[in-house]
């Protein structure tokens, strides 16, 4: 294996990494207020479809990963009054939503099925520039891909640095408890949900704007799922979802370059690779300690008489 | 009965609650009370458990919000909608149930209730104010801990410490001491009256008569829902606090008692120093010996919360015996499943029917069926012989006079046909022994009478009874034997016509013990 392949799987990794790591940390964000969404795929679907349909019309890039962000935000103010407002099932809202995402975003996307756009600008690092260019191209980013990890970095600080974050975690462990301190539980799942869906937007723009800079029904294949096993692998920590993120792409990007290398192993075997990657480490972490998962997770707030 | 009196020292009024009423659906929890709580007094909140007093308290911290009355702080109206408010006013609350979280840090947690918290938590700041309030008050506890790491006792001072780090003013502290080994109590009772002395109010929620008579300085007793009186401790004696907490009313016995053959007859079911661990809060189970006997009712008194739904639970194997032996018909049946013990002829209604008893969104006839499957499985389980299970329920709605609407969800029923449905299902099939925990709980006078007379049919019919109630005028009228718990221990054994109920009350609340109790 060459010095340029691993480099290419690295690049990939970064490439593809990038949205599953805002994904993951607008779950996080919603997990550690208490609710799961398991409607990350249909989000991140509608948000791709219409940022992507927003910077076809408008050839501006920067509008579409703005339209891409509040889309996000929308989706789960939807799930939010469903499972806030209303105490729906948290987990049958969510696949609901998904749903919901796959037949919005199709009718979304359907005249820019194949369309031609100018994505996020690359900016390649200046370091790099005297590198061969076959070297320096794999490693021209987008400003989405710089901010990630910053990204993750802001969402940690917030999580556990803050009174915000302070006062969402005690809403996640104990609703009652939250109450008590003064805070209003449905508030703080509410601004819970909308910043995690503006981290989720953020991702499905980097997927169809930057990354791809194409739309076709379906594009996200699961992400959302994957994001929300990352939640998991990661322990609600934004810090180690870096990891995650990294892993998970890293191991995708690997199986492409085993199939193109020829190996004599099927590809829809080598296609599941990081999905069999991901069970092995859910199940090496199966047994989690105590207290890792929000206490509170997936519970209704019934609020008080 | 004594008039309200400030403490001589400190007559400044603090808080007025007046008229205050709640209702929860089937339960007057609050019954226009009024309460008046001073500056620089310790002031004790006595009762039964369901006597009102943690709802009025709740109220008063916004946590619940009342039906009507008002609230005065200083002799100005003030308005509690949320516990927002009530911290707004510088009333601060401990819960029964801890509120602290136990994933988080003791720093983290107090944090969380700091009134002038920044924007950016300053952990470091925290932790300072911290050590300087735990050394003023003797409140030692690690900052950097995690909560889950702690005892209760030091759980306990992290709650207190988080009161008095968010400013509080008045603390309202419902029952503190029920998790606390006695040298904890002293050190909290020090610690309360050093707060005293720096002006502070404390409502002390307590049901524990001695604790009270030691630290307080007035005390207001609640009996269902209203307020009996107000005395200040010098005024007061232990058995005057007995007589107002508990009604007094003979029973008008008009329950046949069954002769009992005891010795004739092997006991039904037989516990031998019996020792219990549970999680959390629970109450451990310490050294029990019972036996109950064909045809006898066997009453268990205390206030609950001192090892009745672990007695329960035990003798049923929800919970396993850490040490000793369980017999039941004369087998050892220590460490046998829940199944087993239920088709050997069981029965069991536990003091919570909806989250213990029901699946609440299966309908009533599911949940007639659902504890003896085997029964009612026809062709190796994949038919059920719903049929049968009516006819079987119908005879028992008749001679009890329930009736019970089949196809609804059991989550749809109200409190006391809830109730129903668990005694119709449990005293079917003519259990041989059976559990029964706060049986008429919700009940109407009606209904309370035909469970009653079920009880005694089933015992006339030789089954044995073994009967958790917080309802003294219940266990005397029905019970051939009492036995009083407390703290997870037995620490009393009657027959009903050898004592009274303040004898018992004495030993529910922990002020008198019984000596030599293995009888």
């Amino acid at each position: 294996m060459t010095l340029l392949s691993v480099l290419g799987v690295l690049s990939s990794a970064i490439f593809s990494g990038t949205s599953l790591l805002y994904t993951t940390l607008g779950e996080i964000i919603d997990q550690r207020s208490g609710i799961v969404n398991l409607g990350l795929e249909g989000v991140m679907l509608v948000s791709a479809s219409s940022g992507f349909a927003v910077t076809a019309i408008t050839d501006n890039p920067y509008l579409g990963v703005l339209v891409s962000i509040l889309a996000g935000a929308l989706m789960n103010m939807i799930l939010g009054f469903l499972v806030i407002s209303r105490r729906a099932n948290q987990l049958a809202s969510g696949l609901a939503l998904m749903f919901f995402g796959f037949g919005l975003s199709a009718w979304i996307g359907r005249s820019y099925v194949g369309a031609k756009i100018n994505g996020l600008p690359r900016i390649s690092l200046p370091g790099l520039s005297n590198l061969p260019v076959l070297y320096s191209s794999l490693f021209n980013f987008d400003l989405l891909i710089y901010l990630v990890i910053p990204a993750a970095i802001l969402v940690w600080w917030l999580l556990f640095h803050t009174r915000w974050g302070l006062g969402l975690r005690a809403v996640g462990e104990n609703a009652d408890t939250a109450y008590a301190s003064g805070r209003n539980p449905l508030r703080i799942r509410y601004q819970a949900l909308f910043v995690g869906g503006l981290l989720v937007g953020l991702g499905a723009a980097h997927l169809s704007i930057a990354y791809t800079m194409n739309w076709t029904e379906y594009m996200t294949a699961g992400r959302g799922f994957i994001a929300v096993a990352l939640v998991i692998f990661s322990k609600w920590n934004p810090l180690r979802a870096i990891v995650g993120a990294l892993l998970f792409s890293g191991a995708v990007a690997f199986q492409l370059l085993l199939q193109s290398s020829g190996i004599q192993i099927s590809p829809f075997l080598l296609d599941t690779i990081p999905y069999i990657l991901t069970i092995l480490v859910l199940i090496a972490w199966g047994g989690t300690p105590k207290h890792s998962a929000p206490a509170s997770l997936g519970r209704v707030y019934q609020g008080t008489e | 009965m004594p008039k309200l009196l400030p403490p001589e020292s400190h007559p400044t009024l603090m808080i007025s609650m007046r008229e205050i009423s709640k209702t929860f659906p089937g339960v007057v929890a609050n019954d226009r009370i009024d309460l008046d709580i001073y500056r620089a007094e310790i002031h004790a909140l006595l009762g039964e458990n369901g006597a009102g007093k943690s709802t009025l308290m709740k109220i008063l911290y916004g946590f619940y919000r009342a039906d009507s009355g008002r609230i005065f702080l200083d002799g100005q109206s003030l308005s509690i909608q949320s516990p927002h408010d009530a911290r707004l006013a510088q009333i601060g609350m401990v819960f029964q149930d801890f509120t602290l979280i136990p994933a988080f840090s003791v720093a983290e947690n107090i944090a969380l209730f700091l009134p002038d918290l920044g924007a950016v938590l300053d952990i470091k700041d925290v932790n300072l104010r911290i050590e300087q309030l735990s050394a003023r008050y003797n409140l030692k506890v690690n900052p950097h801990a995690m909560v889950s790491e702690l005892s209760i006792g030091e759980q306990q001072k992290v709650e207190i410490l988080k009161l008095l780090l968010s400013d509080a003013r008045l603390l309202i502290l419902d029952e503190p001491t029920r998790v606390l080994a006695p040298h904890e109590v002293d050190a909290l009772f020090q610690v309360l009256d050093g707060l005293r002395k720096d002006g502070l109010a404390i409502i002390l929620i307590t049901h524990k008569i001695n604790e009270v008579m030691e630290c307080s300085d007035r005390i207001t007793v609640l009996r269902r829902g209203r307020v009996v009186g107000t005395v200040p401790q010098p005024d007061a004696s232990e058995s005057m606090l007995v007589e107002m907490m508990f009604e007094k009313k003979l029973s008008d016995v008009e329950v046949s008692r069954s002769v009992i053959r005891k010795g004739a007859l092997q006991p039904l079911l037989k516990l031998h120093g019996v020792y219990t661990r549970s999680e959390g809060l629970g109450v451990n189970l310490v050294d029990i010996d019972l036996e109950v006997c064909p045809g006898e009712i066997v009453g268990v008194a205390g206030v609950s919360g001192n090892g009745q739904k672990e007695l329960g639970d035990v003798v049923l194997g929800m919970i396993k015996c850490l040490k000793g032996t369980k017999n039941l018909f004369g087998k050892g049946v220590t460490h046998h499943s829940i199944q087993r013990m239920r088709k050997s002829g069981i029965s069991y209604i536990p003091e919570n029917p909806l989250t213990m008893a029901a699946a609440p969104f299966m309908t009533v006839l599911e949940n007639m069926a659902v504890t003896k499957t085997w029964r009612y499985a026809r062709q190796g389980g994949l038919r059920m012989d719903w049929q049968a299970v009516m006819t079987d329920i119908e005879n028992t709605m008749k001679r009890m006079g329930f009736s019970l609407p089949w196809y609804v969800p059991a989550r749809s029923l109200s409190g006391g046909n809830l109730q129903r449905m668990i005694i119709v299902r449990e005293l079917t099939h003519d259990p041989r022994l059976i559990i029964a925990s706060y049986l008429t709980r919700g009940l109407d006078v009606q209904s309370t009478i035909a469970a009653h007379s079920a009880l005694i049919q089933a015992r006339e019919n030789g089954a044995g009874v073994l009967l958790i109630s917080e309802s003294l005028e219940e266990l005397f009228k029905l019970s051939d034997r009492l036995i009083v718990l407390y703290a997870g221990r037995i620490v009393g054994r009657f027959r009903p016509k050898e004592t009274d109920s303040y004898e018992i009350g004495h030993l529910m609340t922990g002020t008198k013990v019984q000596h030599d109790t293995k009888s």
